[in-house]
C-alpha cells in the first residue's frame, strides 16, 4: 500500500483548542490580553488621572486640549511605526517638522502668498527630504540610524539658516484653522454639538460592523475567535468610551479639524498596512529581509517610499505644529522624534522590525499624551515628568517582552 | 535492571491551542545511543527542550529523573550544570567569532583577575577540535566553515562543558553523506568514552546504523521503544511505528512523458560576490515539460549558487550565459522578473531565506504571489485566506490554524509552508533546493507525489539534493556538478550512486 490518502482528516492531526467553556475563556483572555494590553493600560491611565485630579483631566476643555496638543505627535507616530516595522528608525523628524514649518511660514508670512501655497510648499519640502533619506538608505545602503542622524543635524541647521535664527509670526487666520479650527453647529446645538455626536456614532457603528464581518470571515475559515460574549463586551466597551469622548468634545467646542484629518490618516494607513501589497511588503522586509527579496519584493523601492512617506507625514506635522504655535521657531519640533519613537514602541512595535500596528502606535502616543497632560494638571515638575515618561517606555517594552516569553513558555 | 541515566515520565506540554506532548515516557540507558523518531510535529524537539530546561520546570507536566535524581531545571544553565547539553535543530554559533571563542562562549576559560586566558582557550580548543576530528585553526571565524564543520564545533562546545548526555536534534539534516558519516562516527566514539547520546533524525537508515535503541513518538505520545539489535527491527519496522502502517516504497511511481524543453540554460557563468573566482563555470542544461531533473554535487560545487543566480541573479555577479524559457530568450535581472517568467526557487535555508517567522502561515504562503492576489494594489483577503486554507489541507501542514505564526511550527511543517508559497506563484519551472530537508518519511512521500503531480500537468522541476538516493528515486535525468561545472549527465535508468559520485568528484581529482 501507499501513503497517499490514508492519513485521516486534518482535525485528527491538529489538536483543537480546549473545548470546555472555562478553558476557552481563559485562552481567549490570555490571547487577547497580549494584543489589547496597551488599550487596557490606556483606559486605566485615564481613570487613574481622573481620580487623582478629581475629574479635572476629564473636563471637556481638557479632553479637547489633549487632542489639539498631541495631534502632530500622533501624525509623526504613524510614519514612525511604519519605518520601525520595516526595521529602520528615523531620528530626523523633529528637525523636519521645524524646517517644513519654517518653509510654510516664509511662504505665507514673508512672501505674503495664500495659506495653501504655504501648505503645498511644506509638503513638497517634506517629500524632498524623505526622498533624500530614502536615497541614502535604500540605494546607497547606509543604515537609517546614520542617515537620519545626519538629517537631524542637517535640517535643524537649515531651519536656523532659512529663519535667520529668529522666529516668524503670525500666520493669517485661515492658517490657524488647521490646528485650532472646529466644526460646530452644523446640525444645531443644545449645549452640545449634535454633528460631533452623529459623526462619532456613525464611526462606532462602522467599527462594530467591520469587526463583526471579520469575525464572521474568520469563523468561515474555521479560525479561532473569542467567544461571542467577549466580542460583544469589547464592542460595547469601545462604543461607550468613544461616545464618552465624543460627548466631551461636543460639549466643548465641537469637532476639531485636526481630529478629522488624524482619523482619515489613521484609517488610510491602517488599510494600507493591512490590505495593500505595499503594506504587506513592509512587514515582510522587517520580518526577514533576505526572504522578502527572494520572494520578489523590490526591497529598495519599498524602503525608499517608506522614507518619502515619513517625510510627507513630518511635513503634515510641521504644518499642524506651525499652525498651532502660529508661527515658525528655530527650535520647533525639538525631541519630537523621541516621542514618536516611544509611541511606536509602547504601541507594540518590535525593535527588530516586522511587528507593529498603526493603531497600536496611536494608543502608545495617547498613553504618552495622557500622562504628560495629567502630570501637567497635577503641577508636577518638568524634570520628574521626563523621568516618569522614560520609565513608562522602559516598562511598557519590558511588559511586552515578558508577555511574549510567557506565551512561549506555556 | 538496566542502568538508566535518564527517565522521563508522563511528560505533557501545551502551547496555546496545541497539545505538543500528551504523554511521553522515555528512558535512556547509560552509555547508549538512543534515537527518537516521529513525524513532523510529533513533539520530538519539544520533548528535548523540556529535558534541557528551555521550557522551565512548571511549564510542563510529568517528572524527569537524571542519574536517579529528580530534576527541576529552570533554564538551560541548570541542565548544562547537570551534564545535559542540547544541540538544537538550528545551529546557534556566532559567525563572526572564532571557533575557540564559540566553543567557550558562556563558559570562558579565565585566568588571573577573572580575565580570559587566551592561551588556555586556544590550547583547549585545539584539543577539543582534535577530539571531534576537525582540522581547523581555533582562530578561524565560524562563519567561514561549512555546516558540517559548524556541527562539529557545536559538539566540541558540548564537550567543553563536561557533557554526560548529549542531545542532537536533527544533526545531519543539512549535511551531505560524507559529513553525516563523520558525525555519526564521532557519536559512536563519544559513546566509547561513556557519553550517552539522544539523536533525533528523519534519516532512518542512519538511525538503524547508529542507535542502540529507538523510541517512536506519534502525536505527542510514546508509541514504543525498539531494541535495534532485535532481529525484526529495521527501517520498515520504525516507519510502521511512526505512521501507524506499512510503507510500501519510499518513492512514488513515476511515468515520465517528457515534452518540449521548458528551461534551457547555456554557458551560465557567475562570479563570487566578493572574491575573484568563478562559482559557476559555463554550465549548460535543459529541463523538459513533464520532467524532473536532478542536480547532484558535493558541498561547494555551486548547486545552490547556480540556482539562485538563475533566479533573478540573486547570487553573485553575472558574467555570461543565456536562459531560454519555452524557447524564448529571457534575462530576468530581478526576482520579480524571474517569477514573472514562471520561475520559482525553493531555498534550502528556510529560516534565513524562505520564511518570515514572525508572520502567519497565510501571509507566508501568499508572500511570493501577492501581486497576483491583488487588484489595484489591494490584497484580496478572501482569496488569500482560501488559498492558504487549501495549501494547508493539501500539504497537510500541522498547525492550529492558518493564522498560526510560522516561527512556532515544527521544522518539517515550516518546509511545507515554503513549498506552498512557491507553488502558489503558479510556476512553469520549480527549482527545489533540498526538497525534504528535515521532513518525515510519510511527508517526503507526499512531497514527491506533489512534485509528480506538478510535472504531470506539463510543468518542469529541478531538484537539487545532497541525498543521492532521493535524486535516484525522484528524477528522470541527473546532472552532476563539480567545481561549478557540469561534469556529466545520466538518465536515471543508467545512474547509480557510484557513477554519480565519480562525476561529482571529477573536477577535484583533475585539479589534484
Ligand atoms: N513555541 C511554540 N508555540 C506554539 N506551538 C509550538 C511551539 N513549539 C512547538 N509547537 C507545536 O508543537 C508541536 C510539536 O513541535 P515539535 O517542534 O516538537 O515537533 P518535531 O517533532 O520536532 O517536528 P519536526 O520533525 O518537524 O522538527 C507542533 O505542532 C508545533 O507546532
Ligand atoms: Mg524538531
Amino acid at each position: 500500500m501507499t501513503v497517499t490518502a490514508s492519513r485521516g482528516p486534518k482535525g485528527a492531526l491538529a489538536q483543537p483548542p480546549e473545548k470546555n467553556g472555562l478553558g476557552e475563556l481563559r485562552l481567549a483572555l490570555t490571547r487577547n490580553l497580549r494584543t489589547s494590553g496597551i488599550y487596557v493600560a490606556l483606559v486605566a491611565l485615564i481613570a487613574l488621572f481622573a481620580l487623582i485630579t478629581g475629574g479635572a483631566s476629564l473636563s471637556a476643555g481638557n479632553v479637547t486640549n489633549i487632542v489639539l496638543q498631541y495631534s502632530y505627535i500622533l501624525v509623526l507616530a504613524i510614519g514612525m511605526v511604519i519605518v520601525i516595522i520595516a526595521g529602520h528608525i528615523d531620528l530626523s523628524v523633529g528637525s523636519v517638522v521645524a524646517l517644513t514649518g519654517a518653509i510654510s511660514a516664509i511662504t505665507v508670512i514673508k512672501y505674503d502668498l495664500p495659506w495653501w501655497v504655504g501648505v503645498l510648499a511644506a509638503l513638497a519640502t517634506g517629500l524632498l527630504i524623505g526622498a533624500w533619506h530614502g536615497f541614502w538608505v535604500a540605494y546607497v545602503g547606509i543604515p537609517a540610524f546614520i542617515v537620519t542622524l545626519a538629517g537631524m543635524l542637517l535640517f535643524r541647521g537649515l531651519t536656523l539658516f532659512v529663519l535667520d535664527n529668529v522666529s516668524l509670526s503670525p500666520f493669517p487666520d485661515e492658517y490657524g484653522v488647521i490646528a485650532s479650527g472646529f466644526i460646530n453647529g452644523w446640525l444645531g446645538g443644545y449645549g452640545y454639538d449634535v454633528f460631533t455626536l452623529v459623526v462619532f456614532a456613525l464611526g462606532v457603528v462602522g467599527f462594530a460592523m467591520s469587526q463583526y464581518r471579520s469575525r464572521k470571515a474568520r469563523m468561515g475559515y474555521h479560525q479561532p475567535v473569542p467567544p461571542l460574549s467577549l466580542f460583544a463586551l469589547k464592542i460595547l466597551a469601545v462604543g461607550v468610551l468613544v461616545m464618552a469622548f465624543a460627548w466631551k468634545l461636543a460639549s466643548a467646542r465641537g469637532l476639531p479639524v485636526v481630529l478629522i484629518m488624524l482619523a482619515v490618516l489613521i484609517m488610510a494607513y491602517t488599510v494600507m498596512m493591512q490590505h495593500t501589497v505595499f503594506g504587506r511588503q513592509i512587514y515582510a522586509i522587517g520580518g526577514n529581509l533576505a526572504a522578502a527579496s527572494l520572494s520578489g519584493v523590490k526591497v529598495r523601492a519599498v524602503n525608499f517610499w517608506i522614507f518619502v512617506n515619513m517625510g510627507l507625514l513630518s511635513a503634515v506635522a510641521g504644518i499642524v505644529f506651525s499652525s498651532r504655535t502660529n508661527g515658525a521657531q528655530p527650535g520647533a519640533g525639538n525631541m519630537f522624534e523621541l516621542d514618536a519613537i516611544a509611541a511606536a514602541f509602547i504601541g507594540g512595535a518590535a525593535v527588530t522590525g516586522g511587528v507593529g500596528k498603526v493603531v497600536g502606535a496611536m494608543a502608545g502616543g495617547l498613553i504618552m499624551a495622557v500622562m504628560s497632560n495629567g502630570m501637567q494638571l497635577m503641577g508636577i515638575d518638568q524634570s520628574l515628568q521626563s523621568v516618569v515618561k522614560g520609565l513608562v517606555l522602559l516598562l511598557a517594552v519590558a511588559f511586552d517582552i515578558w508577555n511574549k516569553r510567557r506565551a512561549g513558555a506555556h | 535492571m538496566p542502568d538508566y541515566i535518564l527517565e522521563m515520565r508522563s511528560i505533557t506540554k501545551s502551547f496555546p491551542g496545541v497539545k505538543a506532548l500528551a504523554d511521553v515516557t522515555f528512558s535512556a540507558e547509560r552509555g547508549e545511543v538512543h534515537a527518537i523518531c516521529g513525524e513532523n510535529g510529533a513533539g520530538k524537539s519539544t520533548l528535548m527542550k523540556v529535558l534541557s530546561g528551555v521550557y522551565p520546570h512548571g511549564s510542563y507536566g510529568g517528572e524527569i529523573l537524571f542519574e536517579g535524581k529528580t530534576c527541576e531545571f529552570s533554564g538551560i544553565r541548570d541542565s548544562e550544570r547537570a551534564g545535559i547539553v542540547i544541540i538544537h535543530q538550528e545551529l546557534a554559533l556566532v559567525p563572526h567569532l572564532s571557533i575557540a571563542e564559540n566553543i567557550f562562549l558562556g563558559n570562558e576559560r579565565r585566568g588571573r583577575g577573572g580575565l580570559i586566558d587566551w592561551h588556555k582557550t586556544q590550547a583547549e580548543a585545539a584539543e577539543l577540535l582534535n577530539a571531534v576530528g576537525l582540522g581547523e585553526e581555533p582562530t578561524t571565524p565560524v562563519g567561514q566553515l561549512g555546516v558540517g564543520k559548524q556541527q562539529l564545533v557545536e559538539i566540541a562546545k558540548a564537550l567543553a562543558k563536561d557533557v554526560k548526555l548529549l542531545i542532537l536534534d536533527e544533526p545531519t539534516a543539512a549535511l551531505n553523506d560524507n559529513d553525516s558519516a563523520h558525525l555519526l562516527d564521532l557519536v559512536r566514539a563519544l559513546q566509547e568514552r561513556g557519553i550517552t547520546s539522544i539523536i533525533i533524525s528523519h534519516k532512518l537508515n542512519e538511525i538503524e546504523a547508529t542507535a542502540n535503541r529507538t523510541t517512536v513518538i506519534r502525536d505527542g505520545q510514546t508509541v514504543e521503544t525498539l531494541d535495534m539489535v532485535a532481529p525484526d527491527v529495521n527501517v520498515d519496522r520504525i516507519v510502521r511505528s511512526m505512521v501507524g502502517r506499512d510503507l510500501e516504497s519510499f518513492y512514488p511511481e513515476r511515468n515520465p512523458t517528457p515534452g518540449e524543453v521548458v528551461l534551457e540554460v547555456r554557458d551560465w557563468t557567475v562570479r563570487h560576490p566578493q572574491q575573484d573566482r568563478l562559482v559557476v563555470d559555463g554550465a549548460s542544461f535543459e529541463v523538459r515539460a513533464g520532467e524532473v531533473v536532478g542536480i547532484a554535487g558535493l558541498m561547494g560545487a555551486g548547486r545552490t549558487e547556480m540556482a539562485m543566480s538563475l533566479f533573478g541573479r540573486s547570487y553573485g555577479r553575472f558574467v555570461s550565459g543565456r536562459t531560454l524559457i519555452h524557447g524564448k530568450p529571457v534575462a530576468p535581472r530581478t526576482v520579480a522578473e524571474a517569477i514573472g517568467h514562471g520561475l520559482a526557487y525553493v531555498t534550502e535555508d528556510r529560516k534565513q531565506l524562505g520564511l518570515n517567522l514572525l508572520d502567519t502561515i497565510t501571509r507566508n504562503v501568499s508572500g511570493a504571489a501577492l501581486p497576483k492576489l491583488a487588484k489595484w494594489g489591494f490584497v484580496d483577503a478572501n482569496l488569500e485566506a482560501k488559498l492558504a486554507r487549501h495549501s494547508m489541507d493539501s500539504m497537510r501542514i500541522k498547525a492550529p490554524s492558518v493564522q498560526s505564526v510560522v516561527g512556532k511550527l515544527s521544522g518539517g511543517n515550516q518546509q511545507k509552508v515554503v513549498l506552498s508559497k512557491w507553488l502558489l506563484t503558479g510556476p512553469d519551472v520549480l527549482i527545489i533546493d533540498e526538497p525534504t530537508r528535515g521532513i518525515d518519511v510519510g511527508a517526503k512521500f507526499e512531497i514527491y507525489t506533489l512534485i509528480n503531480e506538478f510535472v504531470e500537468s506539463g510543468k518542469a522541476v529541478v531538484v537539487i539534493s545532497s541525498d543521492l538516493l532521493e535524486l535516484l528515486g525522484t528524477c528522470d535525468r541527473i546532472y552532476a556538478l563539480s567545481g561549478g561545472r557540469i561534469t556529466g549527465e545520466l538518465p536515471v535508468a543508467e545512474a547509480n550512486e557510484e557513477k554519480l559520485m565519480t562525476l561529482m568528484t571529477k573536477e577535484k581529482e583533475a585539479i589534484g
